[in-house]
């Protein structure tokens, strides 16, 4: 095989062309489409409110919502904060937690067998049900918001992550086999980059959960004061009848809510655009 | 070079198989009773319908699963701390189980990895494979930029890349077209003369086992056994001339006379 003899007829590994005529205007348009969507969506209200003449306590305009964010944002800021730290803590530990325990299982079907049955109960027993437990159990209200979002963050990382331990092509298996490969090599160098697409998929489940968990056991705590995060911000103001605030803690929450879907993607993205199918753009 | 003409095989063999027997958990009885010598220096074709036990023959050798009876013998391997020979083998499956998370390079780089050899020190080695196949530019790709046939040749380079003295092939070509399958062939041919390394190769294709081979030995199934061994005494290196040589066709009729025996043997498809 000399290396002068051109090599089949493949394609040779060719850098990504510059995106040109009408990928540029896709690209472009992927832009524009969402913010346009969403500008209409708003005009759309505005109008509503003020042809019907709603009262704000019922349904605020958006600009009341605008300065309902501006004015109390002291105090939203800090319950963002709070609900953040919550979240991040949570996804943080179930990340972690996810991952050893999968490998865990992964190591023997018996360990797998005695474990697995708990780590469903603890996923299928509603966070709002175990709450008052926790909260009873836990040293403070924070670290029982903290377990609560973890235990509902934690499982699509161990379920996806132990899934992908097991999925590893048998073929590759055989071949670390052959070259005699420890456990640890098979582990690092073969099983966990096998399941890193699987893990990933988990990390998005759990990111979107982490927060709607750290919120729903803040309800179930129905914790209050200055420590407190935007649920209790939107508990408050639906009593108090101050509906702007409410809409603006809300809006804080999906912009949250998205901002960690992005982040998580992104991350899939970078890890995954050099190998692996779902990142490759089809072209027929 | 006609390795075929050994007269003696047994004391120049590399790998033999003793009284071989392999019965699945299921009940499956994929070889009974195979005795197999491998020369060294020789090109061993294994050729049979599938279920004659010819990839399982193959996997015995390589160490993946333990014969139910019978032994495999290394009358020449070093035998390491723990009892068990240095095979020294390398082996290339039928599809080119490459890491798709991996460039080529640490794809080939693999095997010595697992040995314990460093990135640097393992650099040179990994990109004398390469240049054997003829991939030596292509060492930062990921498999997803490589055609079929060059994934497949990066799974040669992986084999190659200990230096192994017997190569173990398990169907490599099958799933290729025909023209690229022609090609691998024939580089194939000219690895195994320029590097002298002994080669078992399963095949279920006639043309390519008398193209290759300087021994063929046909088995036929349920269960798995050697119903016929033929030499195949013609010179290499054997290129397009000799492939359409009478000579050539010859041997083919030979070999496709003894697989429809074997096929008749089994007596169901």
């Amino acid at each position: 095989m000399s290396a002068a003899e051109p090599v089949d007829t493949a394609v040779p590994a060719a850098a990504p062309r510059p995106p040109s005529g009408p990928r540029m205007t896709e690209q472009v348009l992927r832009v524009i489409v969402p913010i346009a969507m969403l500008v209409a969506l708003v005009a759309l209200w505005h109008w509503y409110v003020v042809a019907y003449n709603v009262p704000h306590y019922i349904l605020p305009a958006p600009e009341r919502v605008a300065q309902a964010m501006i004015e109390d944002w002291p105090t939203l800021s800090g319950a963002l904060f709070v609900t953040l730290k919550i979240t991040f803590a949570a996804l943080a530990i179930a990340l972690v937690g996810g991952v050893l325990i999968a490998v865990l299982l992964a190591q023997s079907k018996w360990i797998e067998i005695a474990l697995y049955p708990y780590m469903v109960i603890l996923q299928v027993t509603p966070i709002v049900a175990i709450a008052p437990l926790i909260l009873i159990y836990a040293p403070t209200t924070q670290s029982a918001l903290l377990i609560c979002a973890w235990i509902v963050a934690f499982f699509p990382v161990l379920s996806n992550t132990t899934q992908g331990l097991k999925s590893t092509d048998h073929n590759l298996l055989n071949l670390f086999e052959l070259y005699g490969a420890s456990r640890w090599q098979t582990l690092f160098l073969l099983k966990l980059p096998a399941a890193l697409p699987y893990f990933l998929v988990g990390l998005r489940i759990a990111g979107g959960l982490a927060l709607i968990a750290a919120v729903v056991a803040e309800f179930a705590a129905g914790s209050a004061g200055a420590g407190s995060g935007l649920a209790f911000r939107i508990l408050e103001s639906q009593y108090r009848l101050n509906i702007p605030r409410l809409f603006a803690a809300l809006i804080l929450l999906c912009a949250t809510g998205v901002a960690i879907f992005f982040a998580t993607s992104l991350v899939s993205h970078l890890l995954l655009r050099k190998w692996h199918e779902s990142a490759i753009r089809r072209e027929n | 070079m006609s390795p075929a003409s050994a007269p003696s095989p047994r004391d120049r063999s590399i790998v033999r198989l003793e009284h071989v027997a392999k019965t699945f958990s299921n009940g499956t009885v994929a070889l009974a009773d195979l005795n197999l010598d491998v020369a060294e220096g020789e090109f061993l074709s294994l050729l049979g319908p599938s279920g004659c036990g010819k990839s399982t023959a193959l996997r015995i050798i390589a160490g993946l699963g333990e014969p139910t009876s019978g032994a495999v013998a290394w009358p020449k391997a070093m035998y390491d701390a723990s009892g068990k020979p240095e095979a020294e083998i390398g082996f290339v499956f039928q599809e080119p189980t490459l890491m798709p998370w991996a460039t080529v390079f640490h794809n080939v780089w693999l095997p010595l990895r697992l040995k314990g050899v460093s990135k640097a020190a393992a650099r040179t080695r990994v990109a004398e494979a390469l240049e054997m196949v003829g991939l030596e530019k292509f060492s930062a790709a990921y498999p997803r930029e490589l055609s079929g046939g060059m994934k497949m040749r990066v799974s040669i380079a992986r084999a190659l890349v200990t230096r192994p003295r017997l190569l173990l092939m398990d169907e490599p070509f099958a799933a290729l077209d025909e023209i690229t399958r022609q090609k691998l062939n024939d580089d194939l041919l000219k690895l195994y003369k320029q590097f002298g390394f002994t080669v078992l190769f399963v095949t279920h294709s006639v043309f390519e086992s008398v193209h290759l081979s300087s021994r063929i030995v046909v088995m036929a199934a349920r269960p798995g056994r050697v119903i016929d061994d033929i030499a195949i005494e013609a010179p290499y290196p054997r290129d397009r001339a000799f492939r359409t040589s009478p000579l050539y066709a010859e041997y083919c009729r030979r070999v496709s006379d003894s697989l429809v025996a074997a096929i008749g043997a089994t007596d169901h498809l």
